[in-house]
């Protein structure tokens, strides 16, 4: 018995001791030296981070992580996907088993402060919401007292949920879940009456059903849960670079510039010379970041600015659907106000 | 003796340090000493390593947070536990909830072995060949899979709570008591109209106090029997002693309190009322039972065999049919090869209650492991508590189990 209190101390201290050895080096040196971007994901979303017929990642978290890998390494498909669990991610990162996480992970405070981790900005502005089988009748989510929820366990949904059911002074019944698919199995056998997760997240899972119009997301938006991806404490470096990535994807849509023109405006300083200085024809920007000056113009090129990602991944044309909403660059009404590029 | 000493020991008085490891008499001291020192390093060395890296990363260990507010809620609950109770509270919850499958699991799977065990040996060719297979299936593939199975085909096949809704209902409650839902079972509870505490449990407690007491008295009852018979030859007939020891005083206890059944019915989303078996638990326990079953099986088989043909055939000679042969001659004596090996498969059990995370059974791992882990980032403590809980409950095990041994093992004088 000793001696298996004894490993056990040994795999904890090892672990903290190979977290140590990945944090001597700069992130970016690793990353150049291992040729590859270790980038965190979800296990399966589609949308937002699922596996094609073919074995290739596809999504919006996805594209972020592409993004960066080609600011960073020259080559969109130079990304090891590592998927992870609501319960596995933080670990994975904080360990340094991945040198990023997109995984719409929600920016709160103590994951920021307490958890040591820097949420570099966000890429999705989400709430929490609940699906119902239309045949339940419910159209509030007031009117689910006693239901039997399910939810993605080690989520911030799980604690919203706690707060909602205990705000409007209802009760409920939790049956937490490990990852999307399996709730969705759940759910479908009738095992849970609700799902919830964030509204995003609902409608790519309703969009896989066999039957998407049987199911209805009610109209409450529970919670803030602003998503985005995250580095660990400690890096700055690494931390700016895929701050400024994220930006330039964002600055890109804004200012106009597409994988269809970037060509053509990266080719020589045009008049508009905050898009000079995006696409590295003017200014000493990728220098700065300690990369060359057509980072941000391949991070666009990888796969296209936020627009294009948005639109090709969950916007309104794709089985998804998702309006862009709060998602929307400032000057239309959204949230999305990338910093000057100067 | 003394020359024998003298053989052995010729440098009588005279230590050199060459001895240490020349001396058989010193050597392996030497070398236990230098491998408790190595050992004693290592451990430092980790252990500073770790508090090092913690420093560097600006985190500590600290186990404040078990007093902060949960925030989240479990379905199954066996003490008090809302959202707003402590991670502490959280995770007494799961330590019960791990207890509660763990004990039903052993006492389930017990008694699936030692059926499967001695049916194994039967001579009737169908029966040893069925439990034979029940046997290689169940413990040659992974519990875990056998947990998830269960759990699919139940959610899978039973219907949902709305299916018993409407007035030609898909699917209805057995004998109006009983409802079978994918969600778990519900069956009619137990509650006292006219209760002598508030506290429902101090009710149930006394309940159990009247039980011991009768149990107490039956075993003077025959212990008295005992006596007469070996005085006299013949035992005198108690069982309507017994039967009125165990029944009546517990009868008119519950009598008297009132004791009424709650029927479940449902209401709203799901059924209201009764006790709630749920899904999670059953899948997990029954999983953990026909797994750990067959294992037991096997010991029981091999318990049985141990024993001498010549006893099997002693009891014959003297008459004895063979289900009596079996319970009072090869039974007994097989339990002392049984029991060692039966304590490994009762902390396996435990162990494997871990598991539960699969089916989202609020277990101890899923609790403070899981949820308050994750919530709170904090791993190292958590992951140090559930090792210290999971290494005392498989001590206390060991410790009940190994006694018990002692009481069944071979006397010898």
């Amino acid at each position: 018995m000793k001696k298996s209190a004894f490993l056990g101390a040994l795999t904890v201290a090892g672990i903290a001791a190979s977290a140590a050895v990945a944090q001597d080096a700069s992130t970016v040196d690793q990353i150049k030296e291992r040729g590859k971007l270790n980038c965190g994901v979800t296990t399966g979303l589609v949308g937002f981070a699922a596996p094609d017929a073919n074995g290739q990642w596809n999504g919006f978290d996805v594209g972020v992580c592409r993004a960066v890998a080609a600011a960073v390494l020259g080559d969109a498909n130079a990304v090891e996907f590592v998927p992870t669990t609501g319960k596995t991610r933080f670990t994975a990162l904080a360990s340094g088993e991945i040198d990023m996480l997109a995984r719409n992970t929600t920016w709160t405070f103590s994951r920021d402060v307490d958890l040591k981790f820097e949420f570099v900005g966000v890429n999705y502005y989400d709430g929490q919401g609940f699906m119902v089988p239309k045949e339940l009748g419910a159209t509030s989510a007031k009117e689910l007292d006693g239901a039997t929820v399910c939810i993605q366990t080690g989520t911030t949904t799980e604690l919203n949920l706690a707060d909602f059911f205990r705000a409007n002074d209802m009760s409920y019944e939790p049956v937490p879940i490990e990852t999307n698919a399996e709730a969705q199995q759940q759910y479908l056998a009738g095992a849970c009456d609700v799902y919830t997760t964030d509204a995003s997240g609902l409608a790519a899972t309703r969009a896989t059903f066999e039957d998407p119009s049987a199911h209805v997301l009610l109209p409450e938006i529970i919670s803030k849960e602003p998503l985005g991806p995250l580095v660990r404490h400690g890096d700055n470096e690494w931390g700016d670079i895929v701050r400024w990535t994220l930006n330039a994807l964002i600055a890109a849509e804004e200012l106009g510039v597409t994988s269809a023109n970037i060509g053509e405006l990266g080719a020589s300083a045009g008049a508009n010379p905050e898009i000079n200085r995006l696409l590295g024809t003017e200014g000493t920007l990728g220098e700065m970041l300690g990369l060359d000056a057509e980072w941000a113009k391949r991070a666009i090129m990888a796969g296209g600015n936020y627009g294009e990602l948005f639109a090709k991944n969950i916007g309104e044309d794709t089985p998804i659907a998702l309006a862009r909403g709060l998602n929307a660059q400032w000057t239309e009404g959204g949230l999305l106000y990338a910093p000057p590029f100067r | 003796m003394y020359h024998m000493t003298s053989m052995t020991d010729p440098h009588r008085g005279q230590f050199r340090l060459s001895m240490l490891f020349n001396d058989t008499r010193y050597r392996s001291l030497t070398y236990q000493a230098i491998a408790a020192i190595v050992l004693a390093l290592a451990i430092w060395y980790l252990g500073n390593n770790l508090l090092q890296n913690l420093r560097t990363a600006g985190l500590n260990i600290s186990f404040g947070f078990l007093g902060d507010p949960a925030g989240y809620d479990i379905s199954q609950r066996l003490v008090e536990y809302d959202s707003q109770s402590s991670h502490a509270r959280a995770a007494i919850v799961g330590i019960l909830n791990t207890l509660l499958v763990s004990f039903l699991a052993c006492v389930t799977a017990t008694i699936f072995g030692v059926i499967a065990g001695v049916l194994r040996l039967s001579n009737n060719w169908l029966v040893s060949k069925l439990m034979s297979v029940y046997v290689e299936i169940f413990r040659n593939i992974p519990v875990l899979i056998w947990i998830i199975i269960i759990f699919t085909i139940m959610t899978a096949v039973m219907p949902a709570p709305r299916a018993f809704r409407g007035d030609t209902p898909e699917a209805t409650m057995l004998l109006d008591m009983f409802a079978f839902t994918n969600r778990g079972v519900y069956t009619p509870g137990p509650y006292f109209t006219a209760p002598f505490f508030a506290n429902p449990f101090l009710n149930w407690v006394l309940v159990l106090a009247v039980l011991a007491g009768s149990l107490f008295a039956t075993r003077r009852v025959a212990h008295w029997a005992t006596g007469v018979q070996e005085q006299s030859g013949v035992r005198p007939t108690t069982w309507y002693f017994t039967l009125g020891l165990w029944v009546v005083p517990v009868g008119l206890l519950l009598l008297v309190m009132g004791l009424a059944w709650e029927i479940p019915e449902l209401k709203g989303f799901n059924f209201k009322g009764g006790i709630k078996i749920g899904g999670a638990l059953i899948a997990l326990w029954f999983a953990l039972s026909i797994y750990t079953g067959a294992f037991i099986a096997e010991n029981v088989r091999a318990g049985i065999q141990a024993i001498s043909k010549g006893q099997t055939e002693a009891a014959g000679a003297l008459g004895l049919r063979p289900r009596r042969t079996m319970n009072l001659v090869v039974l007994p004596q097989a339990l002392r090869v049984i029991i060692p090996p039966l304590i490994s498969h009762y902390l396996n059990i435990t162990k494997n209650s871990s598991l539960a995370i699969a089916v989202g059974y609020a277990d101890v791992t899923a609790t403070l492991g899981g949820i308050t882990l994750n919530q709170t980032g904090r791993a190292i403590e958590c992951v140090l508590l559930l090792m210290a809980f999971y290494l005392t409950i498989s001590l206390l095990i060991s410790v009940g189990m190994n006694f018990y041994n002692k009481s069944v093992k071979l006397k010898e004088r």
